[in-house]
């Protein structure tokens, strides 16, 4: 037997190798992973490790020993560039070749780039891999004006930690609201307070036409709106898009993302991937999605390994992110879109409340700053589709929990 | 280094050093010490970090903070006085082996 072959060391491989193997896989497991680097978490790139909170030691994952003993090899620094499914072989960039009974694809995403002349000069970074944040850390250390393009979860992470270490902050958002595809305006505007707070000059409704440089560097960054910004470093994050060019071209069914079942597996039943580089139908949302988060890498990637070990457990997770800035933890549980009603529990004056969000009456989604008792009550109600009364979320002396209690068994 | 002692219910025993700025979540989940999941990393946001600090050594560690005392109310094993988020635990600790006992389970 040939065995699994994982492509990608991150959450996804290395989860889809782990269930596989505790579910009874037994055949050879092997992982290839284009970075160097153990495997290591990617969240705290841009927040902790930026101001010197983390290492990339303390970020590593799991040790070399844990994959030994589960039989598990890891080959690093090693790219695949082709699948051949008709003789089953994943292709190496030094030309080996791996065989396969199966495969999973754990690719993830890369970082859109931005398209405007400049956007080449030294200076202007994106933010993915451990070592793109060695090399941010760094060119952070020496910069004074940062200038921050996109007010998603990234670009507001990295500006919160520039922030922390007194550099001088823009950021440019060209929606008119900040990470407006992921949270109600309610968030959107406590986010924009906070960052103001600190000293951020964040500009919405802004978008970057050009970039000046001297010598090789970027100076200065070229607004549609506003007058020209002075920037020593520029960091752009205006989105992902998925690893699944190998997949293309291997035939498999692609659609912004490798096209998996609630088992992760492709249009070949051989095939499966998970996380960042597949696009799933999720029942919440009741549409196709391809999510960025480590929750539904490793659900996702749970619901792979099980398949891939001859047992079942389809991927139904209600999707779970978070993110940190300056002193606010936002955790979001649920799809908020098209809401039509909601209400709020704590104090929003205080940076301490959750925002419940219902579609046809039915809760949908909680997002939280600071509420993390909310949060976790949240999942387990979503996921066991309890609603509780608008007038309940209301009331601090409802506790939340005792609708759980009255529908036991229920779990996240 | 700092060593911990992982003591799982029933009775096995695994001992870690672990060195500084690595908490005793992520030793575990790295060594792969079962019943402690750290699923989101120690980022306060999952509660599957769980576990009892010997109650002699609990009153030496650092208080928790505010996140993890509403997270401690939402874990899946009961929780008591000695009930800690292992990820929020990192060196030095206050003794020479710190003794945490694995919960039954975790979600
Ligand atoms: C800075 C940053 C902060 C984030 N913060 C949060 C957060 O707070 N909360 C949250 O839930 N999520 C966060 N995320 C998102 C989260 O990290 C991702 O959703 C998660 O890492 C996805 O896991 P994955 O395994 O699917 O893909 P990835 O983590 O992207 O890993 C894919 C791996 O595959 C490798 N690879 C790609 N192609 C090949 C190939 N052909 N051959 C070999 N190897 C290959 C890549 O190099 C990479 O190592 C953050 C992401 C970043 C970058
Ligand atoms: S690891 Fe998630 S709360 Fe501790």
């Amino acid at each position: 037997m040939n065995g699994l072959v994982v492509i990608g060391a991150s959450y996804a491989g290395v989860q889809g190798a782990l269930s596989a193997r505790d579910s009874g896989y037994s055949e050879p497991i092997t992982i290839v992973a284009d970075e160097e680097w153990m495997p290591y978490q990617r969240p705290p790139l841009s927040k902790d490790f930026l101001v010197d909170l983390a290492t990339e030691d303390s970020l590593v994952l799991r040790d070399k020993a844990f994959f030994a003993n589960k039989g598990i090899e890891l080959v690093l620094g090693a790219r695949a560039t082709d699948i051949d499914r008709s003789s089953r072989k994943v292709v190496l960039g030094d030309h080996s070749e791996l065989v396969f009974d199966k495969l999973l694809i754990g690719t993830g995403s890369h970082a859109r780039k931005l398209p405007v002349p400049g956007a080449d000069l030294d200076g202007v970074r994106y933010l993915r891999t451990m070592q793109d944040a060695i090399d941010l850390k760094a060119a952070l250390r020496d910069a004074t004006e940062i200038v921050v393009v996109g007010g998603g979860f990234i670009g507001l992470e990295v500006a919160a930690s520039a922030s922390k270490l007194g550099k001088k902050v823009t950021v440019l958002e060209s929606a008119g609201r900040l990470l407006e595809r992921a949270v109600s305006p309610t968030i959107s505007e406590f986010l924009l307070d906070m960052h103001l707070q600190h000293g951020v000059d964040v500009q919405l409704g802004e978008t970057v036409v050009s970039m000046d440089g001297q010598s090789g560097r970027v100076t200065s960054v070229n607004c549609k709106n506003r007058a020209s910004i002075r920037a020593d470093l520029v960091l752009v994050g205006v989105g992902g898009l998925p690893n699944d060019q190998i997949a293309k071209s291997a035939g498999l069914n692609c659609l912004n993302g490798v096209v998996v079942d609630d088992h992760g597996r492709t249009s070949d039943p051989n095939i499966f991937a998970a996380g960042d580089c597949a696009t799933h139908f999720n029942t919440f949302a009741s549409d196709w999605l391809r999510l960025e988060s480590v929750q539904n890498a490793q659900d996702q990637a749970k619901a792979a390994g099980l398949a891939i070990a001859g047992s079942t457990g389809p991927y139904a997770s209600v999707p779970r992110f978070w993110s940190d800035q300056y002193d606010a933890k936002l955790q979001i549980v649920g799809l908020s879109r098209n809401f039509d009603d909601q209400a709020i529990r704590g104090s929003i004056d205080d940076g301490k409340f959750s925002v419940f969000y219902y579609r046809k009456s039915k809760l949908v989604a909680v997002d939280s700053i600071n509420r993390a008792g909310d949060q976790m009550a949240a999942r387990r109600l979503i996921a066991g589709g309890i609603s509780p009364a608008p007038d309940q979320i209301r009331d601090p002396s409802f506790d939340l929990k005792s609708l759980l209690k009255s529908a036991a068994g229920v779990g996240v | 280094m700092s060593r911990v002692k992982y003591v799982q219910q029933d009775g096995a025993e695994c001992v870690l050093e672990i060195g500084s700025g690595v908490s005793v979540m992520l030793a575990a989940v790295r060594n792969g010490v079962s019943g402690i999941e750290g699923e989101c990393g120690g980022c306060l946001d999952c509660a599957t970090c769980h576990v009892y600090v010997d109650e002699a050594q609990m009153g030496a560690l650092p208080s928790p903070n505010d996140d993890e005392l509403e997270l401690l109310g939402t874990v899946a094993a009961p929780r008591k006085p000695n009930s800690r988020l292992s990820c929020q635990l990192k060196p030095p600790f206050p003794t020479d082996t710190l003794t945490i006992y694995v919960p039954e389970a975790q979600s």
